[in-house]
C-alpha cells in the first residue's frame, strides 16, 4: 500500500507539470487554413496555355479589361532582376500564399535566378510585427495597418499585390439559383434580427425561389482572420446597427452563430447544418464548388463574385498614396461590394540598397507578369489605374541612401 | 511515509562530505541531479513570472472583474473570460463525471468478469486509445460524432428530455455536447488504465474473505474492493480532469467557438485553452495579447488548484489507510 500511494504522489505530480507544459503548448497552436491553400496551389500548376485562357475568359465575363494582363511583358525595364542576387526573407497573410509561393517561385526560374525567396504564411498580424521589428526584409497583410500600428513602424510603405473577395456560402435545401442578398440583410443575419429564412426582407430579394420556415444557422470564423476584417468592414460599411455594434474587425464580438475555424472549418460546419449561411474567401468557394450567393451592389444590381468582378472593385476609385483604404461597396458598375485588396508592406527607406533592389524588382514583376497568374488560382488581378499608381510608388517612394531603388522604364 | 526512513539513511542525506569521502564523483552525480530539479522547479516559476508579466496590462486594467464579465470585445479592447471559463469548467467537469462512470465500470468488469482473453485485448484497445493524437479525436468529432448528434442523437434527447432544464434546441453538428463526449473518451484510457491497476492490487485475501463470509459479486466489490482502491480511482479521476481542461485542439473543432455564455448542452460555446489557440496568430491590439495571456495564466492557476485538491483528497482519504499499514 505504502509504495502504490507513492506512485500516486509521483503521478500527479508529474500531473502538474503535464498541465503547465500544455498551457505553454496552447500558443504553439495554430489555425488552418494552410491545408487548403495547398490544395489551390496544386490545382492551379498548370501551363501557361491554361492562364490565358482563365484570363480571357474571366475579361470577357466582366465585359472590362483587369488591364494588368494586356501587353504586361513589355512594361518590364530590361534591367529588372536579371543582376539581383539576394536571399530575401518576409512573413505574413496566409489569403496569398498559394500565390506568392507561385509567384516567387517563376520569379526565380524565369527572371531572376539568384533571387531566393522564404515566405512564410504566419498570419497577417504576425507580418506585421515581424516588418515593424525588421526581422524580415517584407510584410504582408490583408487588411491595412491602423494607425496605430504604423506609429510603431514609421516609414512603411504598402504595395497592393492582388485583390481577394468574401463570398457568402450557405445551405439550403431546394434552392438551385444563386441566392440573392443586399447588404443591411447580412447585417441582421448576423446581428441576429433576421432569423428565419423565409423573412420578408429575404423573400423580397429572391421572387421565385421557395425559401423554409426554417431557423438561419449563423456560421463565422472563429480564428481571427483577415476575411473576418473584409466582411465585418463591409457589413459596417452597410448597416450603421453593425457600425455601432460588434464593427470592423478580425476578431469581431460575433452576436450569434457558431464559429468554424479556417476557410474550411466554417465550410464544413455549413455543409453539416441545414440552412445555414457563412463567409468564406472566393478563392476557396471556386476552388471548392461552393454555392455562392449574389450581393447588391452599391449600384442597385445584383453581383456574382468573379475574379472579373472583384478586380473593378478597385477601379475608377480614389486610391490615397499609403493605398490604405477600403473598397468594399465600390460605386463602380459591375464591382462585388465585399472585396479588398491585400498588401505587401516594405520599408520605404531599405537600408540594404541589394536586398532593397531585388525587392523592388521582384514587386515590378508581381504588378506586371505575375499578374497573370491571379486569376489562374482564382485570385483578381490589380486593375490598370492601380498598376499605373503602383509603378509610381515604386520609382520614386522606395529609396536607399535617398535615391530610388528602380528607374522608370 | 518518513516513518520508513531508516537511522542510518538519514545520516547520509544529511552529510554529503560523508559521501564525498567515499568517490568523488558521488559530488557530480548530486550535482547534476540536483540541476534537474531545479530545472523543474524554475521553469514552473519562470512560467508564472512570464504570464503575470505580458498579462499585466489586462490585470491591471480589469481587475478581478475579468473573471465574471461575459464581454469579449477585441475591437473595443473590452474582455471578459466567463464564457471561456464556464465552458472549460462545464465541459471538463461533465467529461470527468461520463469518464469516471464509464471508466471505472469498465475497469471492474475487466478486473473481476472479464475472462484472460477478453481481458488482455480489451486492455490493449483502452491503452491504444491514448496513443491517438487529438487532432485525430477533433477530425472525428466534426466529421462523425457531430453529424450523428445533429441528426439522431440531438432529435431524440430533445424529443425525450427537453423538460429537463439546460435541454433546449435547436441540436447542432457542434456545441457542448459533442464536446464532452470527445473529451470523455479521451479522458476514458487515463482512467481506466489507471483504475484497472489500483482495482487489480486489492489483495486476493480481502476479496476471499468477504466472499467466504456469503457476499454476492456486488457486495464483494462495494465492501472489499471500492473502498481499498478510492484513492487510485480518485487519482485516476482528477488526471483525467487535467487533460480534460487543458485540451485544446479537438475542443476547438468541435465546441462551435462562440463567445455567449452556454445555456443548453446543445450551445455552441468556448473554452480558455480554444480561444487562446484561436485568436493569438491574428491579435486585434495589445490588450487583446494581454488579455489572452491573462486567460493563460488563469488556465494555469485553475489547474493548479485542481491538482491541489486532488492532493488533499487523496491524502485525507489515504490517511487512516497508511496509518494502519505502518503500524
Amino acid at each position: 500500500m505504502l509504495n502504490n500511494n507513492t506512485k500516486w504522489r509521483s503521478k500527479i505530480r508529474f500531473a502538474c507539470v503535464g498541465a503547465a507544459t500544455a498551457v505553454a503548448m496552447l500558443t504553439l497552436a495554430c489555425g488552418s487554413g494552410t491545408s487548403s491553400s495547398d490544395k489551390t496551389a496544386t490545382a492551379g500548376a498548370g501551363t501557361k496555355p491554361a492562364t490565358a485562357a482563365a484570363t480571357s475568359a474571366a475579361t470577357k465575363a466582366a465585359g472590362a479589361s483587369p488591364a494588368a494582363t494586356t501587353g504586361a511583358g513589355s512594361a518590364i525595364p530590361s534591367n529588372v532582376g536579371k543582376a539581383d542576387n539576394a536571399k530575401l526573407t518576409g512573413a505574413g497573410a496566409t489569403f496569398p500564399n498559394p500565390l506568392y509561393t507561385r509567384w516567387f517561385s517563376d520569379y526565380k526560374s524565369s527572371i531572376a535566378t539568384n533571387v531566393e525567396v522564404n515566405y512564410q504564411s504566419i498570419g497577417s498580424g504576425g507580418g506585421i510585427k515581424q516588418i515593424t521589428e525588421k526581422t524580415v526584409d517584407f510584410g504582408a497583410s490583408d487588411a491595412p495597418m491602423s494607425d496605430d500600428e504604423l506609429a510603431k513602424a514609421s516609414g512603411i510603405q504598402h504595395i497592393p499585390t492582388t485583390l481577394g473577395a468574401v463570398v457568402i456560402t450557405y445551405n439550403l435545401d431546394g434552392v438551385s439559383a444563386p441566392l440573392k442578398l443586399d447588404g443591411d440583410t447580412i447585417a441582421k443575419i448576423y446581428l441576429g434580427k433576421i432569423t428565419k429564412w423565409n423573412d420578408p426582407a429575404i423573400v423580397s430579394q429572391n421572387s421565385g425561389v421557395s425559401l423554409p420556415s426554417a431557423d438561419i444557422a449563423v456560421v463565422h470564423r472563429s480564428d481571427g482572420s483577415g476575411t473576418s476584417f473584409v466582411f465585418t468592414d463591409y457589413l459596417s460599411n452597410v448597416s450603421s446597427d453593425w457600425k455601432d455594434g460588434p464593427g470592423t474587425s478580425k476578431n469581431p464580438q460575433w452576436p450569434v452563430g457558431l464559429g468554424g475555424q479556417g476557410n474550411d472549418g466554417v465550410t464544413q460546419q455549413v455543409k453539416q447544418n441545414k440552412n445555414s449561411i457563412g463567409y468564406v474567401e472566393l478563392v476557396f468557394a471556386k476552388t471548392n464548388n461552393l454555392p455562392t450567393a449574389d450581393i447588391k451592389a452599391k449600384s442597385g444590381d445584383y453581383v456574382t463574385p468573379t475574379t472579373a468582378s472583384t478586380s473593378l472593385a478597385a477601379s475608377g476609385v480614389t486610391i490615397p498614396a499609403d493605398y490604405r483604404l477600403s473598397i468594399v461597396n465600390s460605386a463602380t458598375k459591375g464591382a462585388y461590394p465585399i472585396s479588398s485588396f491585400t498588401y505587401i508592406l516594405l520599408y520605404k527607406n531599405q537600408s540594404d540598397a541589394t536586398k532593397g533592389k531585388a525587392l523592388v524588382d521582384l514587386l515590378w514583376w508581381a504588378i506586371h507578369d505575375g499578374q497573370q497568374t491571379t486569376t489562374e488560382l482564382n485570385y483578381s488581378p490589380l486593375p490598370a489605374d492601380v498598376v499605373k499608381l503602383v509603378e509610381k510608388t515604386l520609382t520614386t517612394d522606395i529609396t536607399s541612401g535617398g535615391a530610388p531603388l528602380l528607374k522608370a522604364p | 511515509m518518513q516513518v520508513t526512513e531508516t537511522p542510518a539513511r538519514a545520516d547520509f542525506q544529511r552529510s554529503p562530505g560523508l559521501l564525498s569521502r567515499i568517490d568523488p564523483r558521488e559530488n557530480i552525480f548530486r550535482g547534476i541531479v540536483t540541476l534537474a530539479a531545479l530545472a523543474v522547479v524554475l521553469i514552473i516559476v519562470l512560467m508564472i513570472y512570464e504570464l503575470t508579466h505580458e498579462a499585466w496590462p489586462a490585470i491591471t486594467k480589469f481587475g478581478p472583474r475579468f473573471l465574471w464579465s461575459t464581454d469579449w470585445n477585441p475591437p473595443k479592447a473590452r474582455f471578459g473570460a466567463l464564457p471561456f471559463i464556464a465552458g472549460t469548467l462545464i465541459t471538463s467537469l461533465l467529461a470527468l463525471i461520463f469518464g469516471t462512470v464509464i471508466g471505472v465500470g469498465a475497469s471492474l468488469f475487466l478486473v473481476e468478469f472479464a475472462p484472460p482473453w477478453v481481458r488482455v485485448p480489451v486492455s490493449y484497445m483502452v491503452e491504444l486509445l491514448a496513443a491517438i493524437p487529438s487532432v485525430v479525436y477533433g477530425l472525428w468529432g466534426v466529421f462523425v460524432l457531430g453529424p450523428w448528434i445533429q441528426k439522431t442523437a440531438g432529435p431524440f434527447i430533445l424529443d425525450y428530455f427537453s423538460w429537463m432544464p439546460f435541454v433546449h434546441g435547436p441540436a447542432l453538428s457542434v456545441g457542448i455536447l459533442s464536446a464532452v463526449l470527445i473529451l470523455t473518451i479521451m479522458i476514458l484510457p487515463t482512467i481506466v488504465a489507471i483504475s484497472r491497476d489500483v482495482i487489480a492490487a486489492v489483495p486476493r485475501s480481502q476479496r476471499e474473505g468477504i466472499l467466504a463470509l456469503g457476499a454476492t459479486r456486488w457486495e464483494m466489490i462495494r465492501i472489499a474492493v471500492l473502498p481499498y482502491a478510492r484513492s487510485g480511482v480518485l487519482g485516476a479521476a482528477i488526471l483525467g480532469l487535467a487533460r480534460a481542461i487543458g485540451e485544446t485542439l479537438a475542443v476547438a473543432l468541435v465546441i462551435g467557438n462562440s463567445t455567449n455564455v452556454p445555456d443548453s448542452i446543445f450551445s455552441p460555446a468556448y473554452t480558455m485553452a480554444s480561444v487562446i489557440a484561436n485568436q493569438f496568430r491574428e491579435i486585434e491590439n495589445d490588450t487583446h495579447e494581454a488579455a489572452l495571456i491573462y486567460i493563460g495564466l488563469l488556465l494555469l492557476i485553475i489547474t493548479l488548484i485542481v491538482n491541489a485538491i486532488a492532493r488533499a483528497l487523496v491524502w485525507r482519504v489515504t490517511r487512516g489507510q497508511i496509518t494502519t499499514v505502518i503500524e
